[in-house]
C-alpha cells in the first residue's frame, strides 16, 4: 500500500519579533488519516494551523499542504483544503440552502454540483424540511454539524478542524464524530484540535505540542504505553504541566 | 440551614410572541450556603439565562428567586452589593491595567484592595508581578485570574461563574478548580456554570440542564447510583465494526463511542455476560468486556435520551 502524505512539514518555525510560537516542529499526516492536533492554550496550535491553512506566512522551515508549498503556493492550498473554525462561521441570516451555494460558490463550484450535492447532504443531514431555514434559527447541534457538512462539502483533500465540538452536547458531539469518520472513509484526510481527551482517542495519531514544540506524537495507544498512563487524559497532563509559557 | 440562593418555577422567554424561544422552563432548586454548585449543560441549555437572572441582570417572565434572602426583582441594588460575577466573555476594562481594574471595582463597591486582601491573596498575587501592565495584554489564563480576584475583591457572599473554564485546556482547567475549592473552604458560596461533563465530580452538588430544563439535581455522587443500569466498557482492534455489532443486540439498550472504549447501556437486568456470549473474539480480536461504573457524561446521555 502507498501511504501518501499529504502534509509534510519539516522544521517549521514561526517567530513574532523575540518570540517563537512554534519551534521548528516537524511531522507528516497520512492521506486518509485522522491526526489529533492537541496542546495547551498558548502552546502555538493556533499559529501551526494558520500557516499550514496558508493564512500566515512561516518564518523559516518547509511545508507542504495538499501537494502545494507553504511559502509560494497559498493560494492553491486554500482551494483544496476546508476550514471551520472554532467560532461559528456560517451566515445566520441565510437559510441553509443559501449558505451552501455561497461556499460552493466561493471554491467555484458549478450550479449543477451543488445542485445534486445539496439534495444528498440535506438528506444525509435529514434536513430536508428545513432546507429554506434561516441558520441563525438552528439549535447549537445542528450549526456545528452543518458548518461541518459545509467546509467539506467542494470535497477537499484535507479538512482543518478547529475545537468543533467545544460547548456541544455529548449526545451531538458523537454524531459529530460520526460524520468525521464518514468523511474520513471517504478519503477526506481530518485535521482536528479538541479540548476534549476522550475525542483524542478517536483519532489515528495524536501529536501534543508543548511551547511551541511537537513533544509527542503517536497512536493514542502507544502514546499511553510510552508515558505508561491509563488514559490520554493524564499523557496531555505529563506533558503540558511542563509547560513553561503562559497561555494565550 | 437556610438556603443560599433559591430559585422557585422559573421561567424566561426569547424572541417574538408569534415564535418564543424558551431560555428556562419552571426552573426551581436551593443552594445550600458555602456549597460548590455546579450548572452544568452544552451551550443552549439555559445556563448564562439563570446566571444573568440571579445576579439581577435580567427579569424572568415568571417564577421568583432569591439571592441572600433579597428577591433579585425587588432588591436588586441590595444583591449587587453582595454577590460577585464573572461573565462567560472576558469583560474587564482592556486598557486599564491589572492594578487600575482591581482598584476600579474595590472602589465601585466602596472597599480597597488592602482591606480583602487576604480572600483574593492567592489568586491575585500570581498576577501581581504584572500589576503594571494592561489587562488586554494579559494571557488567557492571567486574564481569567485578574477577573475572579476583580469578582472576589467586595468579599461577596454568592460567587457566580458563568463558563470559567470554557476553551481553556486540561492542565489549566485543573488549576482553576482547585482555587475555587480554595475559596470555597473560605465560607464563599460557589455557583459556576461549565459545558464539561467532567467537571461534576468537583462540585458539591449538581443539576444538569438542557433546553432549559434541569435533567437531575443532585451530588455527583448520588446522580450516579440513579443511573439504575449496568454499564459494559468494550474495546477491540475494529471499533467501528464492534460498535456496528454492539448496537444489534438485544440485551443492549443504546451503545455509544467513549474514548478508548465503547460504553454499552445494558437493558434491565442484562449484564456484561450477555455481551461476552454474544460477542466473540474470533471476530473480533483484541476484545476486551468489563462493567464499569458510569461517569456523569454517561448519566447525561441517559437522562437526555430519556
Amino acid at each position: 500500500m502507498v501511504t501518501e502524505k499529504i502534509i509534510s512539514v519539516t522544521q517549521l518555525t514561526k517567530r513574532f519579533g523575540d518570540f517563537i510560537a512554534v519551534d521548528a516542529i516537524s511531522f507528516e499526516v497520512t492521506k486518509g488519516e485522522i491526526f489529533g492536533f492537541l496542546g495547551a492554550n498558548g502552546a502555538g496550535k493556533t499559529t501551526a494551523m494558520r500557516m499550514l491553512c496558508g493564512l500566515s506566512l512561516p518564518t523559516s522551515g518547509k511545508a507542504s499542504v495538499a501537494g502545494f508549498d507553504v511559502f509560494t503556493q497559498p493560494g492553491h492550498i486554500k482551494k483544496n483544503i476546508g476550514y471551520m473554525s472554532q467560532k461559528f462561521s456560517l451566515y445566520e441570516d441565510l437559510t441553509i440552502k443559501e449558505n451552501i451555494r455561497f461556499y460552493a460558490g466561493i471554491y467555484g463550484k458549478s450550479d449543477q454540483f451543488i445542485k445534486d450535492k445539496t439534495a444528498t447532504l440535506l438528506q444525509q443531514l435529514h434536513l430536508e424540511n428545513e432546507a429554506n431555514k434561516l441558520v441563525g434559527s438552528l439549535p447549537l447541534g445542528w450549526k456545528q454539524k452543518l458548518a461541518f457538512s459545509v467546509a467539506i462539502f467542494h470535497e477537499p483533500q484535507i479538512v482543518f478542524l478547529d475545537e468543533p465540538t467545544g460547548g456541544v452536547d455529548p449526545v451531538t458531539r458523537r454524531e459529530f464524530w460520526n460524520l468525521i469518520y464518514q468523511a474520513a472513509e471517504s478519503g477526506i484526510t481530518i485535521f482536528v484540535t479538541t479540548h476534549y481527551m476522550d475525542e483524542a482517542e478517536y483519532c489515528n495519531r495524536v501529536s501534543i505540542m508543548v511551547d511551541g514544540r511537537i513533544d509527542a506524537l503517536d497512536t493514542p495507544s502507544q502514546l499511553k504505553k510510552t508515558y505508561s498512563v491509563e488514559s490520554m487524559d493524564e499523557v496531555f497532563l505529563k506533558l503540558a504541566r511542563k509547560a513553561v509559557r503562559a497561555g494565550d | 440551614m437556610s438556603g443560599s440562593v433559591i430559585i422557585n418555577n422559573i421561567g424566561k422567554l426569547y424572541g417574538t410572541k408569534k415564535m418564543p424561544v424558551t431560555a428556562l422552563k419552571d426552573i426551581s432548586f436551593e443552594v445550600e450556603k458555602g456549597e460548590l454548585f455546579g450548572i452544568i449543560g452544552p451551550d443552549g441549555a439555559g445556563k448564562t439565562s439563570l446566571f444573568r437572572i440571579l445576579t439581577t441582570l435580567l427579569l424572568p417572565d415568571s417564577g421568583n428567586a432569591s439571592v441572600d434572602g433579597f428577591d433579585v426583582v425587588k432588591d436588586y441594588k441590595a444583591i449587587r452589593n453582595r454577590v460577585g460575577y464573572m461573565p462567560g466573555r472576558f469583560s474587564l476594562y482592556q486598557d486599564l491595567t491589572v492594578a487600575e481594574n482591581m482598584d476600579f471595582f474595590a472602589t465601585i463597591f466602596n472597599t480597597t484592595i488592602k482591606e480583602n486582601y487576604d480572600l483574593v491573596k492567592d489568586i491575585y498575587s500570581q498576577i501581581e508581578p504584572f500589576k503594571d501592565r494592561k489587562a488586554g495584554k494579559l494571557s488567557g489564563g492571567m486574564k481569567q485570574k485578574l477577573a475572579l480576584s476583580c469578582a472576589l475583591i467586595h468579599r461577596p457572599s454568592v460567587l457566580f461563574l458563568d463558563e470559567p473554564t470554557t476553551g481553556v485546556d486540561a492542565v489549566s482547567r485543573k488549576e482553576f478548580w482547585e482555587m475555587l475549592r480554595h475559596l470555597k473552604n473560605q465560607g464563599i458560596t460557589i455557583l459556576v456554570s461549565t459545558p464539561y461533563m467532567d467537571e461534576a465530580s468537583i462540585c458539591d452538588k449538581v443539576a444538569l440542564i438542557q433546553t432549559g430544563s434541569i435533567l437531575s439535581i443532585n451530588t455527583p455522587g448520588a446522580i450516579v447510583n440513579e443511573f439504575g443500569k449496568t454499564l459494559v466498557a468494550v474495546k477491540a482492534d475494529k471499533m467501528l465494526q464492534l460498535l456496528k455489532d454492539l448496537k444489534e443486540l438485544d440485551s443492549v439498550e443504546d451503545a455509544y463511542p467513549f474514548g478508548e472504549y465503547h460504553h454499552a447501556v445494558m437493558k434491565k437486568g442484562a449484564g456484561e455476560d450477555s455481551i461476552k456470549k454474544s460477542v466473540e473474539v474470533e471476530t473480533h480480536p483484541g476484545l476486551q468486556i468489563k462493567t464499569i461504573t458510569p461517569n456523569i457524561e454517561d448519566c447525561f446521555m441517559a437522562l437526555m435520551k430519556n
